[in-house]
């Protein structure tokens, strides 16, 4: 689903500003906050998702191969996934320009 | 092994009712506490939503977070509008003019909306016996205004309006026992929640939608801003909460109280206060002042276990 983040003027307004679109907040990246990326090694991860359960995002998903991985557009780097993981594959790579 | 399902985590509701992109501080719990719960409560849900943390964060025009029907409601009148909602399905549905099934009206609000400010509408929803659950996020202070304390303030947390320094201890007073009170109203269900033990989470919430009348949970959400604290340990925080006592995860069904996650050996508080900031200040005697009088609140709590209150 393609997310607009339409700005309408005040005389399109809807009847008490409602916003007409669920989920509409998936327009803004917030992953341009982050400083430090979560880097999964895939052969330590055991798929418990730990991670995935504790993500305050829930921007971390498994992907079809049963690992899990953070989308990059929305993860703010917080380390919490990380600091949970239990096998310790996860680790915090500084972000470079 | 990957068809039997063998990792309990594994089985948590994996849509996302509470979408990304909203302006959440890193590691905040609220927000994570806020997807846990709407993932186990489902769709078919109705949230009215007091001013706070989760307001701002969620739907700054003209975005929003949620995919569930949501209202944004003033300060003190969440639990107002909650029961309203839950009065108008019933009307709508009795002249059939909805199709009856089975809606979870929810209000929320953070401390200062459910102790402070919204303890007199909330007081009234749970009398008139409403079948809503209203959610307290409990982050300790206003955080969403710039850390001003709340009658849910830990006491000795250094807050913007209660700061410490060579006279003060910060916050003078200690935590209000909003749970206990939301009991006193003898309502079927009260609990209190915390993210970092996410199945003790899912069936207490389950408990509060299935409960036959108002519910009430009190949901422990870390705050690292405000805590002064590394985001990261946001989770780990909340498991020491309980582990030492701080927050003690209980439940009051139908007037009998039911500790879930019993601590007999309670762990030493200075765990728990030494990650954050706010406490910073504190010496020894004031944290072992603190530790006597978290054990003796415990110890109380333990003594009415399977009492009905």
């Amino acid at each position: 689903m393609a997310y607009q983040n339409a700005r309408p003027k005040w005389t399109e307004l809807a009847v008490g500003t409602a916003v007409t679109c669920p989920g509409s907040s998936r327009a803004t990246k917030t992953g341009d906050w982050r400083s430090a990326r979560p880097v999964w090694t895939n052969e330590h991860c055991v798929k418990c998702g730990v991670c995935v359960i504790f993500c305050p995002e829930g921007c971390i998903q498994f992907q079809a191969d049963g690992y899990p991985t953070a989308d990059l557009d929305y993860c703010k780097g917080c380390g919490i996934c990380p600091h949970e993981c239990p096998t310790g594959c996860i680790r915090m790579q500084d972000e470079v320009e | 092994m990957e068809s039997l399902n063998v990792f309990a985590a594994r089985l948590w509701p994996t849509e996302n009712r509470f979408a990304s992109g909203h302006r959440a501080c890193q590691g905040c719990a609220e927000a994570l506490a806020v997807r846990m719960i709407h993932g186990v409560l489902g769709r078919n849900t109705i949230v009215a939503s007091a001013t706070g943390c989760m307001e701002i964060i969620s739907s700054s025009y003209p975005d929003t977070a949620w995919t569930v029907p949501w209202l944004h409601v003033a300060f003190e009148n969440a639990a107002a509008v909650a029961s309203g909602v839950e009065a108008g399905l019933k009307i709508l549905v009795k002249k059939g003019k909805l199709p009856k099934r089975k809606i979870t009206v929810v209000g929320m609000g953070g401390d200062g909306a459910t102790a402070d400010i919204g303890l007199q509408a909330l007081s009234g929803a749970m009398e008139r016996g409403h079948k809503m659950i209203y959610v307290c996020y409990d982050n300790e202070a206003y955080m969403n205004t710039g850390i001003q304390r709340s009658s849910s303030t830990p006491f000795g947390a250094s807050t913007t309006t209660s700061p410490a320094g060579s006279l003060s201890v910060g916050q003078s007073t200690w935590k209000k026992n909003m749970p206990m009170v939301i009991a006193a109203h003898n309502v079927p269900y009260v609990a209190t929640v915390n993210p970092s033990f996410p199945f003790d989470l899912a069936s207490k919430v389950r408990k509060a939608q299935a409960a036959n009348g108002p519910a009430y949970l009190h949901v422990y959400a870390c705050c690292p801003t405000g805590w002064r604290m590394a985001p990261e340990l946001a989770i780990a925080i909340g498991r020491l909460a309980s582990r030492t006592g701080v927050f003690p995860l209980y439940e009051v069904e139908n007037g009998k109280l039911h500790i879930t996650v019993p601590t007999p050996k309670l762990s030493p508080l200075k765990e728990y206060i030494q990650p954050q900031g706010r406490f910073r200040h504190l010496d020894d005697a004031t944290v072992a002042e603190i530790e006597k009088r978290v054990e003796e609140e415990y110890r109380k709590l333990e003594r009415r276990e399977g009492l009905v209150l």
